[in-house]
């Protein structure tokens, strides 16, 4: 594989995480309003939806796809913004944490309902392809807890319907919160499903980015020439609590120490070493600049204010005349 | 020549495709079956890319109209009975009704609403759901009781960059008919004035319109007249037009279909109550149809609904008041 693809994929990946653990570190100090949650073990995945993806495609990030955020084109000052109230932030302080994107540029805020981003890329891709353009594809991000919702299943059957080029991506990480995968779902594989809804499915090792980069640009290629919907199954483990108010007690130490508990970020760093013959000046330095970034984009943000509530127009309709006034 | 309520919104939705290529309709039989009421008869002969059959999902149905929409397009969705727009509630209050204030990008989506009872209906055909719709902050709830609203209502609500829950009224799809389409119409956001008079105002909407009017004509025989304001819009409600009515009769009445409790009526009233206590000279009333699910057998259901007979009784006793 290409050495640049992969550093780039690392560096979004470090930036992810040093992102995240300064936002927990911000969270313990009370200096965030409501709650924090992170991506940990999930950026090798998460990295590789976003650089699946181009520039006039959909995204419906999750949750824990700060990695795939910045691939796809989001600045970590955006994502600081939200997360810190800035109302300069693109959800001008209205929304939070992982709830936000630009839907103009096709980058989906997510609701907190499992599997309700699904339908709507599926909707975004119809009108694509209503408005004649070619070669273009949507990818929403969802975990095992959503492959239980009816969100999901009406969505994935729908897109196959269509034959829309979506590419459907679960993060297999064992916990939906506290839900074990075994009290979501009986059968042995989800990818199993796929023959069911009569789409293709992938099985990719989670952990492992050399797996995720390869297993996600096949997948959207095959979304991409027309192939219909990709439904790809990545097994990992969530290095975290559902948010930082979790302490994730309920996860074994057996399943901490088993091959799913493997953190992507080290074992990316062990391929660029090997494969690649990075050293570790070069991993160093590439860690302060992330950190270095995400410092400034902090006091940047935090320099910003916050929404004055007396003169915030509290519209919820793009026609003005039509709003209520009780 | 004439034109029924159901061919009204059959014609405003043929004007849309012809005129606007970000039109298009997706939902349940709606292809070349021509919808379960026929409201889409012969459209996809016409635009056949452009009105898509859909699965039985509506939250699918729903949630890719918001993502159409953010697209560029307008959407509009027709559900087979507003009772099942249900399965697809989390779309329509949570996503489309969210994401102009979330993110300042417009949701033009309308979702059509074949709505109310009709005879043998029964507890899942025949729900009037526009209440817990206009519940929600980032909605346009219509409910049009004549078929040149059907028309021109339906158009502005695809013309509009916000999400229109469109509740027309199944009652009316044959029954009612006018001469032809209107040339024009008041806005969305304004309500009528569809019968003066100076006793008692009676707001109301959609097909309860017809059972006011039947009511107001029975008792102007006695030499009682009722002002009847169509709200045409539930939200945005027209509290200035309800309030000068009031101004001139002393006197509230309501009527909806739907159920009573949090409804448009109390609405109404706690409008006017707030905004016009000194204007009542008794306490204002409504009639809403019973707290139970909506009842199939004709007999229990032409009781079940508020109807002229029932309006007539409770006019009475709050003129007597």
């Amino acid at each position: 594989m290409d050495q640049s693809r992969v550093i780039k994929a690392y560096r979004w990946m470090l930036l992810a995480r040093t992102l995240d653990e300064r936002l927990a570190q911000l969270y313990r100090a009370g200096q965030i309003f409501g709650g924090v949650f992170l991506g940990k073990g999930q950026e090798a995945l998460s990295v590789s939806i976003g650089m699946s993806l181009q520039r006039h495609d959909v995204f419906a990030p999750l949750i824990r796809d700060g990695a795939g955020r910045l691939a796809f084109g989001e600045t970590p000052l955006d994502a600081l913004r939200t997360c810190l109230g800035s109302p300069l932030g693109p959800m001008r302080a209205r929304d939070g944490n992982v709830h936000r994107g630009k839907p103009k540029e096709g980058y989906l805020p997510m609701i907190s309902h499992l599997g309700a981003s699904i339908s709507v890329v599926n909707g975004a891709l119809m009108a694509k392809r209503m408005k004649g353009e070619k070669h273009f594809v949507g990818a929403a991000s969802i975990g095992d807890g959503a492959t239980s919702t009816g969100a999901f299943h009406e969505a994935l059957n729908q897109a196959a319907i269509e034959r829309l080029p979506l590419v459907l991506v679960v993060a297999n990480n064992q916990f939906a919160y506290s839900t074990p995968v075994a009290s979501q779902f009986a059968c042995q594989n989800l990818g199993d499903r796929a023959i069911g809804y009569g789409v293709r499915a992938h099985t990719l090792d989670g952990t492992d980015l050399k797996s995720c980069l390869e297993g996600m640009r096949e997948a959207s290629d095959l979304a991409r020439d027309g192939d219909g919907p990709q439904l790809v199954i990545a097994d990992l483990l969530r290095l975290c609590g559902h948010g930082e108010h979790d302490d994730a007690h309920y996860v074994s130490d057996s399943l901490k120490a088993s091959v799913l508990g493997t953190d992507c970020m080290q074992l990316a760093e062990q391929w660029l070493r090997e494969a690649y013959a990075i050293k570790s000046e070069e991993f160093n330095l590439w860690k302060e600049e992330a950190l270095k970034e995400i410092n400034e984009g902090i006091e940047q943000v935090q320099g910003e204010g916050s929404p004055d509530p007396y003169h915030h127009p509290w519209k919820s309709l793009f026609t003005r005349e039509l709003c209520e006034h009780v | 020549m004439s034109v029924t309520y159901l061919e009204a919104i059959r014609e405003a939705q043929a004007y849309l495709l012809e005129h606007d290529s970000r039109v298009y309709i997706y939902g349940q039989d709606v292809g070349a079956f021509g919808g379960a009421f026929k409201a889409t008869k012969n459209l996809a002969q016409r635009f056949p890319e452009r009105v898509i059959d859909a699965p039985i999902s509506e939250d699918a149905m729903i949630g890719s109209a918001v993502g159409a929409a953010i697209e560029g397009m307008r959407p509009i969705i027709e559900i087979q009975f507003a009772d099942f727009s249900t399965v697809g509630f989390n779309q329509v209050v949570n996503q489309a009704a969210t994401l102009f204030w979330r993110t300042e990008t417009p949701c033009p989506i309308t979702l059509r609403l074949p709505s109310g009872g009709t005879s043998g209906g029964g507890p899942f055909h025949s729900q009037c759901l526009e209440s817990i719709y206009a519940h929600f902050p980032g909605l346009v709830v219509c409910t049009p009781a004549t078929v040149e609203d059907a028309y021109s209502m339906l158009i502005e609500s695809v013309t509009l960059d916000d999400p229109v829950i469109f509740c027309e009224h199944k009652y009316l799809y044959f029954h009612l008919k006018a001469p032809n389409l209107p040339k024009d119409a008041l806005p969305i956001g304004k309500a009528r004035i569809a019968r003066a008079g100076r006793d008692c105002t009676i707001v109301t909407y959609s097909a309860m319109l017809h059972e006011c009017l039947e009511a107001a004509e029975e008792l102007s025989g006695e030499g009682i007249e009722l002002e009847v304001v169509d709200l045409r819009t539930v939200k945005p409600m027209d509290t200035d037009t309800i309030i000068a009515s009031v101004a001139r009769t002393g006197r509230l009445l309501c009527a909806a279909e739907g159920w009573p409790w949090g409804g448009v009526n109390a609405e109404v009233i706690s409008r006017v109550v707030a905004e016009g206590f000194n204007l009542l000279d008794a306490p204002p009333q409504r009639i809403n149809a019973k707290d139970t699910p909506i009842p199939y057998h004709p007999k229990l259901w032409s009781v079940h609904r508020p109807a002229a007979a029932s309006i007539i009784a409770a006019a009475r006793n709050l003129l007597r008041s």
